[in-house]
């Protein structure tokens, strides 16, 4: 069981965590959105092999938090709380 | 595993080519593939889902795919060590049956095609690293490799698990996810289970190979990963659902565990078109179901680099269906796990 640490409750077993998607994924604004973009959005991604910036949420205490992730070694190299430049 | 129980016509078409190929594929590649069309039950553990799998085996016999609506009775037949007892916790109702489908010795398949191609004077070159992509006029060229460059008019792009990383060194992105996806094999036993289980209830899928072990898969890891290695809490998942099913296997070792990257796609269909960098095709995505749809995959994108245009039954599976917003989603469909 790998520890994943919250950045309100500290490190906690993997199962309390839910996978949120790639940080900095924003949702196009307005009502004049070319296709394309709407494409990018919701389906492509860019699944990095290494270090992978996502948004977690730990199921537990509810909150939603940034993690970078290693991919290929799982090794966790920040955890941090929502910030206003994170706002997505 | 070798099957071709899906919902949507697209998918019954690209699969039911896979399927009848894979019948011929011993013939076709002169190796003996050990094909076993031994049979597959999904069962259904509830009356909701018995009318879920009734549409199910409708839509699959419309579409010209044999498929048989299940009692109970029919699965105490084919599988009678299953958990039967009153208090199990994943019942059985019934199960959605194709006779036609089974295994395959993995191995096998990919000995015979590098035979078979090898034979038609396809050179196979091992550890050798694509580079880099070479673009010129805005069209791929060929492929910059660690032992020198290939120039081609076409490109095909087939590199299941690291689909993601080759898009981005050609300037791409691709609506994919990597997980890991696991599985394992128990110490041989004598014959007990001569067809395929798989159960939506625990995501688990059991079979008995020819060797005698038991061999068991599951869902995806839930952690987008690279690591060629499973999760803890997915297998203890996937083992206390082996257990539930079939409780006589509590007495069983595990003999290996392991796991493979896959490319998971939001409708769990494969992509299968020209790139967005013209002149390089796709062959990805393939998500947890690749094995069974090869021989289809293999025509299709040979096909593409032939002629440079889709057939019918590729061109639904295009990338372009992302934009369009025409997918083929068999996760909701035919409710299989991927």
């Amino acid at each position: 069981m790998q520890l994943f640490p919250c950045p309100f409750c500290g490190p906690r077993d993997e199962t309390e965590f839910h996978y949120g998607g790639d940080a900095g994924n924003t949702r196009p604004d307005g009502g004049d959105v070319p296709i394309d973009r709407w494409a990018n959005y919701l389906y492509l991604r860019s699944n990095p092999k290494g270090a992978a910036r996502e948004i977690w949420v730990h199921m537990n205490c509810g909150e939603f938090f940034v993690m970078v992730r290693d991919t290929l070694t799982h090794e966790v190299l920040s955890s941090s709380a929502l910030g206003k430049e994170h706002a997505a | 595993m070798v099957r071709s129980n899906y919902y949507y016509p697209q998918s019954v078409e690209l699969y039911g080519l896979a399927h009848r190929l894979y019948e011929g594929l011993s013939k076709d590649l002169n190796y003996n593939v050990m094909l076993s069309q031994r049979g597959m039950v999904n069962l259904c553990h509830s009356t909701a889902e018995m009318e879920v799998g009734a549409r199910t085996v409708n839509a699959m016999q419309i579409s010209g795919i044999d498929a048989e609506l299940f009692s109970p009775e029919d699965v105490r037949r084919v599988a009678p060590i299953y958990n039967f007892s009153a208090g199990a916790r994943f019942p059985v109702f019934g199960g959605i049956w194709q006779g036609r489908a089974g295994t395959a010795r993995h191995d096998a398949v990919a000995w015979g095609y590098a035979r078979a191609a090898n034979r038609l004077g396809v050179d196979i070159i091992q550890n050798c690293e694509i580079t880099d992509f070479i673009i010129e006029g805005g069209r791929c060229r060929g492929v910059q490799t660690t032992r020198g460059t290939i120039r081609a008019e076409r490109i095909g792009m087939a590199v299941a698990g690291h689909s993601s990383v080759l898009a981005e060194k050609a300037g791409f992105r691709l609506p994919i996810n990597s997980y890991a996806l696991q599985a394992c094999v128990s110490e041989p036993v004598k014959p007990i289970l001569d067809t395929v289980v798989l159960s939506p209830g625990t995501g688990v899928y059991v079979s008995q190979s020819d060797k005698g072990e038991i061999v068991i898969g599951g869902g995806l890891d839930r952690i987008p990963s690279y690591a060629q290695r499973g999760n803890l809490p997915t297998l203890e998942t996937v083992i206390a659902g082996v257990l539930e099913m079939f409780p006589i296997f509590g007495q069983l070792k595990l003999m290996r565990q392991w796991a493979g990257i896959v490319d998971v796609v939001p409708d769990s269909s494969p992509i299968i078109g020209e790139s967005p960098l013209p002149n390089l095709f796709l062959n990805c995505g393939w998500g947890t179901g690749g094995f069974k749809a090869i021989p289809a995959g293999g025509t299709l994108l040979a096909n593409l680099l032939a002629s440079g245009k889709h057939n019918d039954i590729s061109r639904p599976f295009d990338l372009d269906r992302f934009a369009s917003g025409r997918l083929i989603d068999e996760a909701a469909g035919s409710g299989i796990a991927h």
